[in-house]
């Protein structure tokens, strides 16, 4: 089994070079069947690890080759398959395939179809990388490749200039965090002397304290870039300019979730860290909270799913946070199928309407687009928590593991689901009931998508049903999932009981459901839909824009860099360093026409100089 | 008659032979006159060719005087190419002032 993992990434590394370089040469039909057929593969061929290592948890292992040897520090391209990284994989390649497939009917009509495909290969390779690793650097590399591949993708209609800067504004915020990663590493080496996972986790108990605490928050700084949590969650809102299929692929399902796949990964080291799991449980909950309040007052389709997200990972870290990472695990992996189907469902919402994303102009949909309504209300079911969608058993076992913890975080949590039934179901509604708002147009040429991208829906639906049934709550003893990881996080410790589970598990449905029925009746009223921006006050104002983060962040960093950088530029750059180097030239040239006096052609001043020049020469001589 | 070379002290010959190379030296650098500027030029060389001799004497070395004809010979053949230069100068400038002389430059 060992010798097919490299094949795992190298097919779509594959797609990546065929579609990028002859792509065009192919047909859209060749290209959209090769970039999802290798994608596809590279799924068969997880399924075969995933099956070995259900068998046998023992980790699979396999090194390519001695990648860097610099003194003492010595990095294999070698790649570590255990129970964790192949979840993982079967994530990224099982939604990667649907969402390649659903891109064929969603791009076709677009000039770049086979750059996208191309683009999408090179992410899947990357984060197949990220996960697939056996040491920090290896991860890294996939980690900025997905960065690359994310700014690409953000940035594929390059040519408005608001994608454009969405995109660098992606990139540049990851970089921030991504030094903080960088740092991590390096100070990992410096204390354990290496960076494979092997060494770095089994030692974990010889380095003191304060070291790693430091390297635990510096790696959460990387998380916290590209897991979009406070204060470096305003990208990924922006991020949504990339075409729908990017947004569910790389903004909901996976790369945004390294971020907790590296805190699971370390989790040896956060074990020993209960400061930074503190700080990673409260970043997490006011990220989760913040985003929420933030979800509630947005009007594009696309924005509200992406605060969502940023709410979702949020969650996620709190579980985390409090070292229940197999639970962090759990919802990371029902909301890849969720967040993925509502995404793609948005993605055929916008299809249809052409190209609208404001809810405001949408309504009543679920006349004319059937499949498209009754997955989406399956996703937006499962991200509620109602029984028994996926989001319920995910988000209860959370809920439980964080009230374990600390009974104020849980019901600090338990508010932001609240909110989060609320804004996903005011969504909802505005889009699927109600009357049609849009232009006549529009109201023309509403379609049902075609089934190239329904399937993947309906696939994505069927999971978000069923996935939660794979770790049933703990007092049912059926925790398939929590077995699954049990070698790899140890065994996971219950001291709950049966009734306080019971409770906390029906406060949560009973605010899901009676939240969920009240803003379905309250927003299917007419005059709740909400009003153009310029007629919004108070509160929805405040959460329309975004509580203002953008423009304090603006205000705060931006223009002070900027009116840095004009410094430098007037006064050290053109002043100083442009001085000098023509300084010199000046110089130069002036010695050169100074000398150039001398050359005068006549013969007496040469025999004059030359005289002179021998009896300087002797003189010289005779005082040294 | 070696003794009466020897009667001289060598210092004398130095003298003597700095003062001529100086007067060389310095007419072929205050001098216009390209012939003046050659004659200097061969005060010069026989400046050193008596150093030379005299030199060869006090040693009892024959090698230097072997030197000086060398040099003579050489100085002659320069004084021929540098007179012939000079009378193709006169043709073409009516002149033998080195100061005319600015074309080495082109």
């Amino acid at each position: 089994m060992q010798q097919i993992i490299p094949l795992i990434p190298a097919l779509p590394l594959l797609g990546f070079l065929l579609n990028g370089l002859v792509g065009k040469k192919m047909g859209k039909n060749v290209v959209g069947a090769l970039g999802t057929s290798v994608v596809a593969a590279s799924f068969l061929l997880t399924i075969g690890l995933f099956a070995t290592l259900l068998g046998n948890p023992e980790p699979l292992q396999n090194n390519l080759f001695t990648w860097l040897q610099v003194g003492s520090l010595q990095v294999e391209f070698g790649f570590l398959v255990d129970r964790l990284s192949v979840w993982m994989m079967l994530i990224i390649t099982g939604v990667g395939t649907l969402i390649h497939l659903y891109s064929i009917g969603y791009m076709h009509e677009d000039e770049g179809f086979h750059k996208f495909f191309a683009y999408l290969n090179l992410f899947i390779f990357s984060m197949l990388l990220l996960v697939m690793g056996n040491n920090f650097l290896m991860m890294f590399f996939g980690w900025e490749g997905v960065g690359l591949c994310s700014y690409l993708l953000i940035g594929f209609w390059y040519t408005k200039r608001d994608y454009a800067d969405a995109a660098r504004k992606a990139f540049i915020m990851n970089r921030i965090g991504d030094l903080g990663l960088l740092l991590g590493i390096f100070l990992i080496f410096q204390q354990f002397g290496s960076i494979a996972y092997a060494d770095v986790f089994e030692n974990a108990g010889l380095v003191d304290t304060a070291s790693i605490g430091l390297i635990t928050l510096l790696l959460f700084v990387g998380a916290m870039g590209k897991s979009a949590q406070i204060p470096l969650y305003t990208w990924l809102p922006d991020a949504m300019a990339g075409p729908t299929p990017v947004s569910a692929l790389i903004h909901a399902a996976t790369m945004v979730t390294a971020g907790v796949y590296l805190v699971v990964r370390a989790s040896a080291l956060y074990e020993l860290a209960p400061e930074t799991l503190a700080v990673i449980a409260w970043i997490g909950l006011a990220t989760s909270i913040f985003a929420a309040l933030i979800g509630l007052g947005q009007n594009d389709i696309k924005k509200v799913l992406a605060y969502s997200t940023v709410s979702q990972l949020g969650l996620m870290f709190v579980a985390a946070g409090v070292g229940a990472y197999g639970s962090a695990m759990f919802h990371l992996t029902t909301h890849a199928f969720f967040k993925a189907l509502l995404f793609l469902g948005a993605g055929s919402v916008i299809h249809a309407m052409s190209g609208e994303q404001d809810i405001r102009r949408m309504g009543g949909l679920r006349k004319t687009l059937g499949t498209t309504h009754w997955t989406f209300l399956f996703g937006t079911l499962a991200i509620i928590g109602i029984f028994p969608f996926a989001g319920f058993f995910s988000k209860d076992e959370l809920l439980a593991k964080i009230f374990e913890h600390s009974p104020l975080m849980w019901a600090l949590t338990l508010f932001s689901a609240a909110l989060t039934v609320v804004y996903m179901v005011r969504m909802y509604t505005l889009t699927f009931w109600g009357n049609f708002r849009g232009s006549k147009h529009q109201a023309e040429h509403l379609h049902e998508s075609p089934s190239v991208m329904t399937i993947p829906l309906m696939v994505l639906a069927a999971l978000s049903l069923t996935s939660g049934f794979l770790n049933l709550p703990a007092f049912t003893h059926a925790q398939w999932f929590s077995g699954y990881l049990t070698p790899l996080l140890g065994e996971a410790v219950h001291t709950m009981s049966v009734s306080t589970e019971i409770v906390l598990m029906g406060i949560a449905f009973m605010v899901a459901v009676g939240l969920g029925f009240w803003a379905w009746k309250h927003y299917q009223k007419p005059e709740q839909v909400p009003a153009e921006d310029e007629a919004i006050s108070g509160f929805a104002k405040l959460s329309g824009n975004k509580f203002y983060v953008d423009e304090l962040y603006n205000a705060v960093f931006i223009r002070p860099i900027e009116w840095f950088s004009r410094l430098l530029y007037t006064i050290v750059d053109a002043k100083v360093i442009d001085g000098l180097v023509n300084g010199l030239a000046t110089l130069v040239s002036q010695l050169g026409f100074g000398l150039r006096q001398m050359q005068s052609g006549k013969i007496g001043t040469y025999l004059f100089l030359m005289v002179a020049g021998l009896v300087l020469l002797l003189l010289f001589n005779v005082i040294w | 008659m070696l003794q009466s070379i020897h009667s001289i002290p060598i210092e004398y010959y130095l003298i003597l032979s700095s003062v001529l190379f100086s007067i060389g030296v310095l007419g072929v650098m205050i001098r216009r006159n390209a012939i003046v500027v050659l004659m200097c030029i061969e005060l010069m060389l026989n400046a050193i060719n008596l150093l030379l001799v005299a030199f060869s004497t006090y040693l009892g070395d024959g090698h230097g005087q072997v030197f000086v004809f060398f040099i003579m010979v050489v100085a002659a053949a320069e004084a021929t190419i540098g007179l012939s230069i000079l009378v193709l100068i006169y043709r073409n400038t009516k002149g033998v002032d080195i100061h005319q002389l600015d074309h080495l430059k082109h």
